[in-house]
């Protein structure tokens, strides 16, 4: 097949436009001087900075906490409603609605919220965002499952059931073991998109000590620091590893079931 | 042996209750409790009064959707349409070229162009609206190699442009992806078959490919259109500080101006759109 020459152009651009904004970023958190626009020198006194501000401590830690509960809440619900879908219904509504966090626009969704909570007079913070995290984390967790399942052999169940085993052992001794890999996959992408969420998080925080997103969004909003580049060098680095990580670990996990 | 038959299903179909009822009861009910209850009561604002000090007077009245078909917020739904559209347009116009090139990739090297498309996908959001304030901004990167070159310096921030060019930098690779595969799954031997025929590569592309990989297309618009049109952080970032799109009204009116039945209105109107859009994608899908 002969291919034009003239195709690469858009091709490298991609990956210029896609690269540039994030090298330089980086460089400039080396920055030995005060300014993110002009490089006078290599330093690291930025990640010093970086270490000693309070507030992005507790953005770090109010994150961590908002993605591990939403994960935990998240995989459950979704793996059961995954199962649920796809053996013991047929109905399209219900699988539309099961996708439906995850197709609405994260806006719209955070605004349902936040006229829900206030609805309730639910006082806002951390655990209003856990919740409103695991709502679309878990349609996530659900889709992630269901191809699993789809294209999974049900013999085996059927077998458990003609067994005498009901729908609960039958789960969990024949259909969960199967699923583990689409549901460590699935966790894993929840756990990296509620880490990441500022739009629903922005909206259901209240008056309450920040996630990192809200905490960034805040500085950037006064002005460009070389401090906020080390952040994003680290965060980079973080979620580089985990996309690497978590790819290496659903090719095993799928190399395994597959034996 | 027929008794027999007809006694076993009995406790077959109590297990399905059972099974049903295990395994849908608790998602569906968060889902019912945090999704549909709340779009219920937001779908309902639309039709109240706003409260003196926000909330809502539960007052029936029309006035929100009169407000709605009001020039300047009508204009401001145009602006966002005009402006997620041309994301799109040059999401698909850069997206094509790179997808249909990785699918010819050798393997090793596919995987890797893949990851490498993704990858700033899965990095913090805000932080790569940062980087793009970094370099446009006054005496930012742009700025200072034009300034080598006698230019500038250009106030490259708060354009209409500019929004393009961070949603775009969000969004690209949920182009690349379903355009990706769309392509990718072509059969070979249709593209050969064609050359061997007699066709130029341009042509081959232009009636085989291309018309093959319409799926694709659709759903990479479709998946760069809709967080593009609902956008209200890069608007807000790089736009400056006019409302130009929906979502900056949207958050103004829940969380500064306080009229949340206004905002209610705003958010169906953008569920509308979307709805429609889909509707449309939908139908061409068909047919294609």
């Amino acid at each position: 097949m002969r291919r034009s020459k003239l195709l690469y152009v858009p091709f490298w651009a991609t990956y210029v436009f896609l690269y540039l904004p994030i090298l330089v970023l980086v460089v400039m958190s080396f920055n030995s001087g005060d300014s993110a626009y002009t490089y006078e020198g290599f330093s690291l006194k930025w990640y010093g900075e970086l270490a000693g501000d309070e507030r992005i401590r507790t953005g770090v830690v109010n994150t961590l906490v908002v993605a591990a509960g939403s994960t935990v809440i998240a995989t459950v619900l979704g793996t059961l409603l995954a199962v649920g879908l796809a053996r013991y219904t047929r109905s399209k509504t219900l699988d539309a609605l099961a996708l439906m966090p995850a197709v609405l626009p994260d806006l719209v969704l955070a605004i349902g919220l936040l006229v829900f909570y206030s609805a309730i007079q639910l006082t806002l913070g951390l655990y209003s965002v856990t919740l409103a995290h695991a709502l679309f984390s878990m349609a996530f967790v659900a889709a992630v499952v269901r191809t699993r399942l789809t294209g999974a052999d049900t013999s085996l169940e059927e077998a458990s059931r003609d067994l005498g085993a009901g729908p609960v052992v039958t789960f969990m001794k024949v259909t969960l073991p199967q699923l583990t890999p689409g549901i460590v996959a699935g966790a894993l992408l929840a756990f990296t998109l509620s880490l990441d969420e500022f739009v629903i998080a922005f909206f259901t925080i209240g008056n309450a000590e920040p996630t990192l997103p809200i905490v960034i969004y805040s500085m950037v909003r006064f002005g460009v620091t070389p401090k906020i580049n080390a952040l994003a060098a680290i965060l980079l680095l973080v979620s580089f590893t985990a996309v690497i990580a978590g790819q290496r670990m659903t090719r095993i996990g799928e190399s395994r079931a597959q034996d | 042996m027929k008794s027999e038959a007809k006694a076993r299903p009995a406790p077959r179909v109590r297990g399905r209750r059972l099974g049903a009822f295990v395994f849908l009861s608790p998602g569906l009910t968060y889902l019912v409790v945090l999704l549909l209850v709340p779009l219920g009561l937001v779908l309902s604002y639309t039709v109240f009064q706003r409260g003196r000090f926000g909330g809502v007077v539960y007052e029936f009245t029309t006035e929100n959707f009169t407000r709605l078909i009001d020039p300047l917020y009508l204009g401001v739904v145009g602006n966002s349409l005009r402006i997620a559209a041309l994301t799109t347009l040059i999401a698909l116009l850069i997206g094509y070229p790179t997808a249909y090139l990785i699918a010819q990739l050798p393997s090793r090297w596919k995987t890797l162009a893949l990851v490498a498309v993704v990858l700033p996908f899965w990095t913090n959001f805000i932080i790569r609206v940062y980087a793009w304030i970094m370099l446009l901004s006054g005496p930012g990167l742009v700025n200072s190699a034009l300034g080598k070159l006698g230019l500038g310096p250009y106030e490259l921030l708060y354009h209409e442009g500019t929004i393009v060019t961070g949603l775009l930098y969000s969004y690209l690779p949920l182009m690349v992806l379903p355009l990706y595969s769309a392509i990718e799954r072509l059969d070979p031997q249709l593209r050969e078959a064609s050359a061997n025929l007699g066709a130029s590569a341009f042509t081959t592309f232009r009636k085989v490919t291309l018309p093959l990989s319409v799926p694709g297309v659709l759903t990479g618009c479709l998946f760069v259109f809709v967080p593009s049109f609902g956008n209200f952080v890069i608007p807000e970032m790089l736009g400056g500080s006019k409302s130009t799109m929906v979502g900056n009204l949207i958050r103004d009116q829940f969380l500064k101006a306080r009229d949340w039945p206004f905002g209610s209105t705003l958010a169906l109107a953008l569920i509308a759109v979307l709805v429609a859009l889909l509707i449309v994608q939908a139908w061409a899908a068909r047919r294609a």
